[in-house]
């Protein structure tokens, strides 16, 4: 089998030339249309966005410390929370896979050059760029106030702070989402190389697949909403102002029309990247490929038609919230299938114990719980009790954090060695793997109880009954914090001093290790010739 | 992406690393001519789901305030809505012409019919002037800032405000669609688009026949039914 993939064969590229050394200089970073360097250059933006945010997270977390006002006033706590919210969904998760790892990735796993419009791909990180200088401008003005939503009639006509700086900013990473989930999707409709079936994709390209989707449907109607926010604050149009006729309940529909199927935009590459972490890792020929990757379209289609879930308590009519209710259940079908099928995976591998597949493992224990608490979450009667409360900011931390950053951190330990041709001490890396793990759990299981018991979202202040639990989540945070720092440390370390990383680690089978580590910039020496799937490993083959 | 941006981006590559012998990231011009044309019609996919959100917003108001609506709309100006229409339609006649004519290596017919078409969107926006100047004067306008009197019923400034904001963001493309013929029209004299490559034109006529086709559905639902 070692036969199958003509590139197996391409030696280094001659002169120890790669993507990294090709060009030198920071003008030839600042205009490379080379899909992997534009994806490092997403990885650093968005991780310093992650950064910054992740600090808004601990600074809130230090407030509820005590009961009573700590270190900021309310006004300063909402200012907090909201550009924590806003800058973690706009300038981390949603951009972050795509941009960052699968522009990396998806141009080499299906053997092409590069993306179908690579001067497209440079645009769209410059739009990120130039919208996360609208979002982060507000940060030396007045802030930001209304929530990472943007209500009406609140972000219309009362609140004090940069509303429209934030989302026309919003507006704009909007346009740099949709161009790189249209490209995304042209290169796999027609850049795969032959023998690249599309039953022969790696699922994680499945999962792009189907965020791209989403991406294209979604992100306009996103646009439109905040262009009519724009125009409604700053002339007052009238389109969601009650007293001049308007609907903010309109608002909220566009908003989660939007931002409901986003949820899929930021978990499905996640999930996405489990499927590869999981399977390299057990060396084992994936469990229900087809499940899984039909899972993931359905999801994404699913994901349309249940945006009203976040509106039981707005005023929408009951026949619609039952009907949202009732959709949303369906959403735990494609998310189960796609659980057991990766735990079948596993079955009589042969497991290696290292960083990624920590990640993946401490994702599947995360995600499931994530996605068992939403389904009270969907049940109207419940809802009532628990909207508003911490158990929705549980139930989605357990979902983004706990699902998406995991799957980015797991992601980001599978393919350095390829990105950066250099190893990481994986021991260090499970190390750090295990606090985030701990601290997670420490800071947000403890918030389903604070919610159940009835502790509402977004107060700076609260009862004296809640501090025990509201102090071990804020020790849990500084544990999760050290953790992620660590990472930070053992990436930071591995390009200081790391070992060289070999062309293939791990013993994946999937185009992207058939090329050196780190890729000369055309990928591969002349286009491959694929005869097996991305699965196929040699001990499953021998059989 | 161009032809000629894509010898560039390969050039680059070369630069790079002059073993490879890559021409670019297409393996055939057929390949590429096709990611180009998949990657026009996805945008305009996402125009139509842009300008969705606002026909959704325009037909749950309309249920709201459906008297609003109907005694709103006969303050348009149906005669000027109905010649904008004649002029965008025969616009689209000329782009479709165009692209023909640049597929056949048709210079001169190719500028002339991209000139027609540019002229059309032109008279467009010029007759939109004045129907604009005409609600601004008598103070139909969106939200608060709606002045005008005699109305029997109360949201007619919900009607104006969707009349405005579809219009006007219709215009806005009506505005860029000019931009990009007028850039193609300038390649077309440089020679440069053939039976082999046309991409562009193509591409900008696909753009041209949604603004068109968005206009069509804004004139009846706007101006005649109300």
């Amino acid at each position: 089998m070692s036969r199958a993939i003509t590139a197996d064969e391409v030696p280094v590229a001659p002169g120890g030339k790669n993507y990294l050394n090709a060009e030198k200089g920071i003008w030839s970073w600042l205009t490379t249309i080379d899909h992997k360097r534009i994806g490092l250059m997403y990885l650093g933006s968005t991780g310093t966005a992650f950064l910054i945010a992740g600090c808004f997270a601990l600074l809130l977390r230090i407030e509820l410390l005590n009961p009573k006002q700590d270190i900021m006033t309310a006004p300063q706590y909402n200012q907090a929370f909201t550009l924590h919210g806003a800058m973690m969904v706009f300038l981390f998760i949603i951009p972050g896979i795509p941009g960052g790892l699968f522009n990396f990735i998806l141009p080499i796993m299906i053997g092409a050059k590069d993306v179908a419009f690579p001067k497209l791909n440079l645009l769209s990180l410059y739009l990120y760029w130039i919208g996360a200088l609208f979002t982060a401008s507000s940060l030396v003005s007045t802030g930001l106030d209304t929530g990472w939503t943007f209500y009406v009639p609140y972000s219309a006509n009362v609140s004090q702070t940069a509303v429209i700086q934030v989302t026309f900013g919003a507006f704009i990473l909007g346009f740099s989402s949709i161009l790189t989930g249209l490209n995304f999707m042209v290169t796999i409709h027609k850049l795969r190389a032959p023998g690249v079936t599309w039953y022969r994709l790696p699922l994680v390209l499945w999962a792009a697949y189907a965020t791209s989707i989403v991406q294209i449907l979604a992100t306009p109607v996103l646009a439109i909403t905040l262009l009519l926010l724009i125009l409604e604050r700053a002339f007052g149009i009238g389109i969601f102002d009650p007293k001049l006729g308007g609907d903010p309940v309109l608002y909220q529909h566009f908003f989660w029309f939007y931002s409901h199927p986003a949820v899929y935009i930021m978990i499905l590459p996640g999930m996405g990247i489990i499927s590869e972490l999981i399977a390299v890792h057990s060396h084992r020929r994936i469990f229900g490929y087809k499940a899984i990757a039909f899972s993931s379209v359905a999801i994404a289609l699913v994901g349309f038609l249940v945006w009203g879930h976040h509106m039981f308590t707005s005023g929408q009519s009951e026949l619609a919230s039952t009907v949202f209710s009732f959709i949303t259940f369906f959403v735990a079908i494609p998310s189960g299938v796609k659980v057991f099928n990766w735990t079948s995976t596993m079955w009589k591998g042969s497991i290696a114990w290292n960083s990624p597949m920590l990640y993946a493992m401490s994702f599947l224990f995360l995600f499931t719980i994530g996605g068992l608490t939403g389904l009270p979450l969907a049940m109207i009667g419940l809802d009532l009790h628990l909207h508003d409360t911490y158990f929705v900011v549980a139930h989605f931390h357990y979902v983004m954090m706990g699902g998406a950053v995991i799957a980015f951190i797991g992601g980001l330990h599978h393919w350095w060695p390829k990105m950066t041709g250099k190893m990481y001490d994986d021991t260090k890396g499970k190390i750090a793997c295990g606090l985030i793990f701990v601290g997670f759990n420490m800071t947000f299981f403890t918030q389903f109880f604070l919610g159940s018991r009835g502790m509402p979202r977004r107060y700076y202040t609260y009862l004296d009954q809640f501090q025990p639990l509201h102090a071990f989540s804020t020790y849990g945070s500084w544990v999760l914090g050290a953790g992620l720092f660590f990472v930070l440390y053992t990436f930071l370390e591995s390009l200081w001093k790391g070992e060289k990383a070999p062309r293939n680690p791990w013993g994946g089978r999937s185009l992207e290790w058939m090329t050196p580590s780190p890729p000369p910039t055309e990928n591969f020496h002349r286009t491959p010739t694929v005869t097996h799937g991305p699965y196929d490993f040699p001990s499953t083959v021998d059989k | 992406m161009s032809a000629a941006s894509t010898a560039e981006h390969a050039t680059g590559e070369q630069k790079g690393s002059p073993e490879f012998h890559v021409a670019h990231h297409f393996d055939r011009a057929d390949t590429q001519f096709d990611a180009a044309k998949m990657g026009i019609w996805l945008f305009l996919v996402t125009e139509i789901l842009f300008f969705g959100g606002l026909f959704c917003a325009l037909f749950i108001y309309r249920g709201w305030y459906f008297d609003s609506f109907v005694e709103a709309h006969h303050h348009l100006d149906k005669k000027m809505g109905a010649l904008n229409t004649l002029f965008l339609i025969t616009s689209s006649l000329t782009m479709a012409l165009a692209v023909r004519a640049s597929q056949q290596a048709k210079k001169d017919q190719t500028v002339r019919l991209l000139a027609v078409t540019f002229l059309l969107a032109g008279a467009f926006l010029v007759v939109k002037y004045f129907e604009y100047s005409h609600k601004i004067h008598d103070g139909l306008l969106p939200g608060k800032f709606f002045t005008a009197s005699g109305f029997t019923t109360e949201f007619a400034s919900v009607f104006f405000a969707i009349y405005f904001v579809m219009t006007g963001i219709h215009g806005l493309h009506v505005v860029i669609g000019m931009g990009l013929i007028l850039w193609i029209m300038l390649r077309a004299m440089k020679n440069e688009f053939s039976g082999r490559y046309y991409a562009p034109v193509e591409g900008v006529g696909l753009y041209w026949h949604l603004v068109d086709l968005i206009w069509i559905y804004l004139f009846p639902l706007l101006y005649l039914v109300g």
